[in-house]
């Protein structure tokens, strides 16, 4: 018997195969994992909400600045390209942690935070040139949610750089524990999806902004 | 601006407004009493590690109980208040509140309502109940669950907090810009709002994850999907329901603020600001809401109809894709909300038509039920009353909804007196009936003894007679012209009907009243209505297997599931060869150590939101870096779960086995 199923409910042998649920309560490197997925989902649809809003005000431009005459696709790539560089080294780290290599571990990590802070420096550049050519949140609706829109991943990704500084710290003191692998794949899976959401915004924000 | 107390001054206490004022000295008066009461019984260390850091689910769904009843009487204090104003501001006369006391006063009831009522409620019956019944030890994330509930009761104080610092928002309910934007509605109202229902959505959309991960991956050994409990399904689509709206409510929320503190154009009139957006986003969020709120209730009712009516739920399966359809249909009916936006015919047709498909799964499960009672040995307990109240009111609540759900027709009571008949008509009968059946139902699982029968019909019959008088006229009234949120009334030939609706005001305190006389009467004879066998009403479900109050860790061994109705089928076995299966194999169990941190990081996000209303910056701060402390302070931890040695489970199982075997020997006796 693992610790690890005897924590929320011992399972026993005995009971019928029925299909489904029929094992009785999986274990923790199942619910864990699983609860963060329906987390991430719950955060997909908060950012489907805000790409509705923004969907719904990027004509609403009040006589102001235009995507076409704001958005720069150069940027936008560079932006991605950080991001996706950031996500790949994050998926070394965990094969590094899952082979106990405590060096690669953090070397890779290190990279992951690195990648996110290039990311993160491009984007507010951007913010700042907007706000001092008079195109700030407050000019129209329209750049109202551009910068919530296209801020909020932004804060989400500042977010995972604590989470990544807290992880390493972890990692670094108490060494490749169950719980703690755990959550560095509960960590991978975050980062990724802020991949996922980052590539409909670089396609609904800065492609289809930029079309002549 | 003072840079350290932000907008906060002194006058922002009431001490002009007597009313206002009166409560909050009684409201303060009462807390610090029970603080000394507390204190001077040294009772502090049990609440302490029993209930505040306990990440029981049981305990954490009594806590959202209490939370959710005392919220009841504020809330319900602000209905009686209103209804007493309108009878008095008819005609000629002027009522007591003056207008902008009055809008605080709707707003805050349906809020308090809403938020702080039927929602912890609602989510405190899953809790205590969906674990017990899927025959588990505790939800997947219980530490989480605890932080759930203090990030909501963090809401609750900032809601009511601002009784007594500040107002609130004058706005409704749901807040509508452009009235709620800074130009129209610059104090502190809107922020209390906005700020509380913040916090208390993070706490529910945990809340949601954490139920999901629970019935999808944790049950007992052979409880397989259709075997689990209506409850248990109706609570999924609920969490579901949860995962899928919250977020937008969030969202919605954000975007307001970000209007009101920082000059943003999303619902403002210039600027390219558009408020309907804000009514599709909220409404998104709200319908699925209305469903989060009586699918559970449904499952309540299907758990009551089952076991008082001595048979399996008519049309089980039914049952469940009836709930899935309403989980699935409800995000396609909003914009029934605002028909009167303008979105033309053909768009108004499609949600129209939507909203009355929506009553086709409700209307199934009505036959459920009756006809699970039919040809029944019905007994009439407290909860049925409830039920069968429920059914006579809620056919027609429902109804006057699919009315309300024909466009044209919707024009002409849109935002009338009609409607806040009819959505009281349903939430009433469907979401407060039920909670007052699953707390007469669960009461005895809970604390190992039954609530007074007599003094409950009593209570029932009360809210019976009070929801009539003090809703039907309102159909009348909004037929008749009437507007709701009106703060005078000038047609004096309504007053006999707001008299009517008055007076049923005052059955309902009259309910009330006797709920608590009931629990206090209950708790005083608790010795002579003892539940000595875990099993009072002669029950079905996996909860009235264990002990009542059940152990910590709930079931020694977890249950093995053969089939539906997983407890029954195993009571019959046990009295047919009267004997209870043999003693298995004990092991001892880990069960999570108790946590102060989610008390903690509500403290730190109560202090954040009082500090973001008050734009006081350097207390957010604060705030914001003490909840991130909490947080990696607690992912430090060593220690996540400690041992119940195998003494102690063994010695609790037995004692269980040898109730039952009395309990047995008792039923073979008399049959």
């Amino acid at each position: 018997m693992t610790t690890e199923a005897a924590t929320i409910g011992m399972t026993h042998s005995g009971s019928e195969d029925t299909g489904l649920g029929h094992r009785g309560p999986e274990s923790k490197s199942i619910v864990v994992p699983y609860g963060f997925w329906l987390f991430v989902l719950s955060d997909i649809v908060l950012f489907s909400a805000l790409f509705a809003t923004y969907a719904s005000l990027v004509h609403a431009t009040d006589y102001g600045p235009t995507t076409n005459q704001l958005f720069s696709r150069t940027t936008a790539a560079w932006e991605t390209a950080a991001l996706l560089l950031s996500t790949f080294v994050c998926g070394l780290a965990l094969i590094a942690a899952k082979r106990r290599n405590m060096m690669w571990t953090q070397v890779w990590l290190v990279a992951t935070g690195l990648f996110g802070l290039i990311f993160l420096i491009f984007e507010l550049r951007e913010f700042v040139e907007f706000i001092e050519s008079g195109a700030g949140p407050q000019r129209s609706a329209f750049l109202s949610s551009f910068f919530t829109l296209v801020g909020c991943h932004g804060a989400h990704v500042t977010a995972g750089l604590m989470w990544l500084g807290t992880m390493m710290a972890q990692i670094w003191a108490k060494g490749f524990r169950e719980h703690i692998l755990r959550r560095l794949l509960c960590f991978t899976i975050f980062w990724h999806a802020l991949d996922i959401i980052w590539v409909a915004i670089f396609t609904i924000v800065y492609l289809i902004g930029t079309l002549p | 601006m003072s840079p350290v107390f932000g907008k906060l001054t002194w006058a922002a206490i009431p001490v002009h407004e007597p009313i206002a004022l009166a409560t909050s000295v009684v409201v303060i008066l009462a807390i610090a009493g029970m603080g000394i009461w507390i204190t001077a019984n040294k009772w502090w260390p049990y609440l302490w590690h029993e209930y505040i850091t306990s990440c029981d689910h049981k305990r954490i769904g009594i806590m959202y109980i209490v939370l959710g009843l005392v919220m009841f009487v504020r809330g319900f204090a602000d209905a009686i208040m209103m209804r007493a104003h309108q009878y008095l501001a008819v005609g000629e006369g002027p009522g007591y509140l003056a207008p902008e006391h009055y809008n605080q006063i709707f707003s805050a009831h349906g809020t308090i309502m809403i938020f702080f009522v039927a929602m912890p409620l609602v989510i405190g019956f899953m809790n205590f109940v969906v674990p017990l019944q899927l025959g588990v030890r505790d939800v997947a994330f219980p530490t989480l669950n605890n932080v759930s509930f203090w990030l909501n009761a963090s809401g609750a104080l900032l809601v009511n907090v601002s009784l007594f610092v500040g107002e609130f928002a004058r706005t409704g309910w749901l807040a509508f810009p452009p009235l709620s934007e800074k130009m129209f509605s610059p104090g502190v109202g809107v922020d209390y709002y906005l700020v509380a229902l913040q916090i208390s959505g993070v706490g529910t959309v945990l809340t949601g994850v954490n139920f999901v991960t629970t019935i999808l991956k944790i049950r007992a050994p052979g409880m397989s999907y259709f075997r689990m409990p209506v409850f248990c399904w109706t609570s999924l689509a609920s969490n579901l329901l949860i995962i899928a709206a919250f977020p937008v409510l969030t969202v919605t929320l954000a975007l307001l603020m970000l209007d009101r503190y920082l000059g943003f154009h999303f619902f403002t009139n210039d600027g390219g600001g558009n408020s309907m957006l804000y009514m599709n986003l909220i409404w998104v969020w709200g319908h699925p809401e209305v469903y989060i709120l009586v699918l559970p209730a449904f499952g309540i009712y299907s758990e009551v109809a089952a076991t008082f009516s001595g048979k399996p739920l008519f049309g089980y399966r039914s049952m469940v894709f009836a709930t899935m359809v309403i989980c699935i249909v409800s995000f396609t009916v909003w914009l029934h909300h605002f028909f009167t936006m303008g979105a033309g015919a053909d768009v108004n047709a499609v949600f129209g038509i939507a909203s009355m498909i929506i009553g086709v799964p409700t209307g199934v499960k009505i036959y459920n039920w009756l006809f699970t009672m039919y040809g029944g040995r019905v007994r009439f307990n407290v909860p049925v009353y409830y039920l069968l109240g429920f059914m006579l009111l809620f056919v027609g609540g429902g109804l006057t909804g699919v009315l309300l759900a024909i466009p044209p027709v919707d024009f002409v009571v849109h935002n009338s007196l009609f409607l806040v008949a009819h959505f009281h008509h349903v939430i009433i009968p469907g979401v407060v009936f039920a909670i007052f059946a699953g707390y007469h139902y669960w009461f005895p699982k809970a604390f190992g003894f039954t609530l007074d029968e007599r003094l409950g019909k009593a209570g029932f019959w009360c809210w019976f007679v009070g929801f009539n008088l003090a809703f039907m006229p309102s159909y009348l009234l909004g037929f008749w012209g009437g507007t709701r949120r009106m703060q005078h009334i000038s047609d004096p030939s309504w007053k006999p009907w707001l008299a009517v609706e008055l007076v049923g005001a005052f059955f309902i305190a009259a309910a009330l009243a006797i709920t608590v006389w009931q629990l206090l009467y209950s708790i005083r004879t608790r010795e002579q209505r003892r539940d000595l066998t875990g099993d009072p009403w002669d029950g079905r479900t996996l909860e009235w297997l264990t002990l009542s109050p059940p152990p910590h860790y709930n079931f020694a061994v977890l249950p093995d599931v053969h089939g539906e109705e997983a407890y029954w089928h195993r009571k019959q076995l046990a009295i047919e060869r009267e004997e209870l299966i043999p003693e298995p194999n004990y092991q001892p169990i880990e069960m999570p150590v108790n946590t102060p941190t989610g008390v903690i990081v509500a403290f730190f996000s109560s202090l954040c939101g009082f500090a973001i209303i008050w734009y006081i910056w350097w207390l957010a701060i604060l705030g914001v870096v003490g909840a991130f402390a909490v947080f990696v302070w607690y992912a430090w931890r060593d220690e996540h779960e400690h041992i119940i040695p195998i003494e102690e489970v063994i010695a609790n199982a037995r004692e269980r086995r040898r109730i039952r075997m009395d309990a047995l020997h008792t039923v073979s006796q008399s049959t």
